[in-house]
């Protein structure tokens, strides 16, 4: 059995000596260097600081934050409006052609989220379709101008991310027993009862793991705003980006990103939670 | 009315979805450099494209680091996942945990940490550390992919390759990998496509000898519209596709068996 021993832990080895080196060695150094003094010449000294968490509360840094956050939330919000209804009808569909659709949602979430970016700037543009069908149509005289604007931004993101949405939402529907709308609704519950206290409630999790999957990355993907937005709407993302690659300023980017991980930890906690609530419920539902 | 309110709400956002696409290939066939409007049919733009010497270079690096990355993680994330699986080891809680935490922190922080680590190895940026990182955040999943399947085998196989004789490495080749072939592959499928699209992380970890094409197009889209935009992005679109297409075959198989 010399020879298990050795294919065991010669994997083991393998592998723990690839994450430790390219995964958490990385993250510790991040934090490291986001407690060191920034240093123009060499990037940074070796000087233990927290002036780097400190600058973060400077109104600047706070109003990036501010609006990166309004603009995650918001449109996190939207994919969540538009993908619950859409998951929920589709989970709920009795259709040959069922797997399909599924396929056709697929396809966007598996499609490099800069070709589609590129592609809404030639509806959203001034001399784009949108444009121009609307003025064709005389629905609008003067033509819209909507890229370079934070609503640009939030259409990106909606358009890269809703699939991020529905397909954990259409995962967690598809598994609710269609018993339970049946049995509340024989007790005589109402439409929006239904909703607020068993759909709902069972489909917590789902709910929430969109919430992460797609608040996440709203925060951290800057090439939507740079593309989509000029240089007026600045998101985390783009700040960390900014400090490391223009600014120069490592430890300060660092911190941006030890704050971000944070709260992304604190987010999925949230959503563990929640997973485990879910989880009880279907117990309940069980019995 | 009610059927036909749920069927536009779906049409409506399938538009959503299709229309920003649809209208870039669209374009990508219109003879007119900045017009929205239809000048008429070519292939003008598909011919520079494929003269573009550039870009032949591009996209061979791309492909390269893909499909390297992509083997790479292959191997290492069917080990790793066939490790948490079977054995007991110290530490293997942090491993999970390692992957979870991959898997789910943001783009950008993997890009700088990486970003960090390079610079304090001295490492020049560029192919290896191009490589190194997607091989990282691609393990992951693969692991994930393996794993999952790898749960639903019943474990009285290995015990009877065991009884039979076989090491554990006769069972990993004659048991796990011919079983597992379908999660395997769709590991791949998923790391290639990940790792042929992803932007974030390769900004921060490439150099400017090694140029790859996701990063090449962000850097035209930054620069201004040239209509030969539209037909690389509608050929990296039709490539996507087709890897989609096949991995939801592979899907359907595993479901078949």
């Amino acid at each position: 059995m010399k020879a298990d021993r050795l294919f065991k832990w010669t994997n083991i080895a393998t592998i723990w000596l690839w994450l430790s080196l390219f995964a958490l060695l990385p993250i510790i150094l991040v934090l490291i260097t986001s407690c060191l003094e920034n240093d123009p010449v060499h990037l940074v000294r070796w000087q233990f600081t927290l002036e780097n968490y400190r600058a973060l509360i400077n109104p600047i840094y706070f109003k990036v934050f501010w609006h990166s956050f309004c603009i995650a939330g918001l449109c996190t919000l939207i994919c969540l409006c538009l993908g619950f209804p859409f998951a929920y009808l589709l989970a709920r569909m009795q259709s040959k052609y069922k797997s399909l659709l599924l396929f056709l949602v697929i396809i966007p979430f598996w499609t490099s989220s800069l070709i589609r970016t590129y592609a809404i700037i030639s509806i959203l543009k001034a001399k784009g379709l949108l444009n121009t069908v609307l003025l064709s149509l005389g629905i609008i005289h003067k033509p819209l101008s909507i890229l370079y604007t934070p609503s640009a931004v939030i259409i990106g993101l909606v358009y890269s991310l809703l699939p991020f949405m529905i397909l954990p939402l259409y995962a967690n529907i598809e598994k609710l027993d269609i018993r339970f709308i049946d049995a509340a609704r024989d007790l005589g519950a109402n439409t929006i009862t239904i909703f607020a206290r068993v759909i709902l409630p069972l489909t917590l999790s789902g709910i929430v793991g969109g919430i992460v999957l797609v608040f996440l990355p709203a925060m951290s993907m800057f090439y939507i705003p740079d593309i989509l937005g000029g240089a007026k709407s600045l998101l985390v993302g783009n700040l960390i980006q900014n400090e490391f690659l223009s600014a120069h300023n490592w430890p300060l980017g660092s911190a941006v990103s030890m704050v971000l991980t944070i709260s992304m930890g604190l987010l999925l906690l949230i959503y563990r939670r929640a997973d485990k609530i879910g989880q009880q419920h279907e117990s309940i539902s069980e019995i | 009315m009610n059927r036909l309110a749920k069927f536009s709400y779906l049409t409506a956002i399938y538009c959503f979805f299709y229309f920003p696409i649809i209208i870039l290939i669209v374009y990508s066939f219109n003879n007119s450099t900045y017009s929205s409007l239809w000048h008429g049919f070519t292939l003008d733009w598909y011919k520079q494209l494929g003269d573009d010497t550039d870009l032949a270079v591009v996209a061979l690096h791309s492909l390269e680091v893909s499909v390297l990355a992509a083997t790479l993680a292959t191997c290492i994330g069917t080990l790793a996942a066939t490790c948490l699986y079977r054995y007991l080891f110290f530490g293997k809680k942090l491993l999970h945990g390692l992957m979870f935490v991959l898997i789910v922190s943001p783009d950008i922080v993997m890009g700088i940490s990486l970003l960090i680590l390079f610079f304090l190895i001295k490492m020049q940026l560029g192919f290896w550390s191009l490589l190194i990182s997607h091989i990282t955040f691609c393990i992951p999943f693969v692991a994930v992919t393996v794993y999952s399947r790898l749960t639903g085998l019943d474990k009285n196989i290995f015990e009877a390759a065991r009884d039979l004789g076989a090491s554990d490495f006769m069972s990993f080749r004659r048991i796990i990998i011919p079983m597992l072939w379908p999660a395997i592959l769709a590991g791949w499928l998923l790391s290639f496509t990940l790792s042929l699209d992803d932007v974030i992380i390769s900004f921060f970890v490439t150099g400017p000898d090694f140029q790859i094409l996701p990063l090449y197009i962000y850097s035209l889209v930054r620069i201004g519209l040239k209509p030969e935009l539209n037909a690389l992005c509608s050929v990296m679109f039709a490539i996507t596709l087709c890897i989609v297409v096949v991995f939801q075959l592979v899907l359907r198989n595993k479901e078949v068996e």
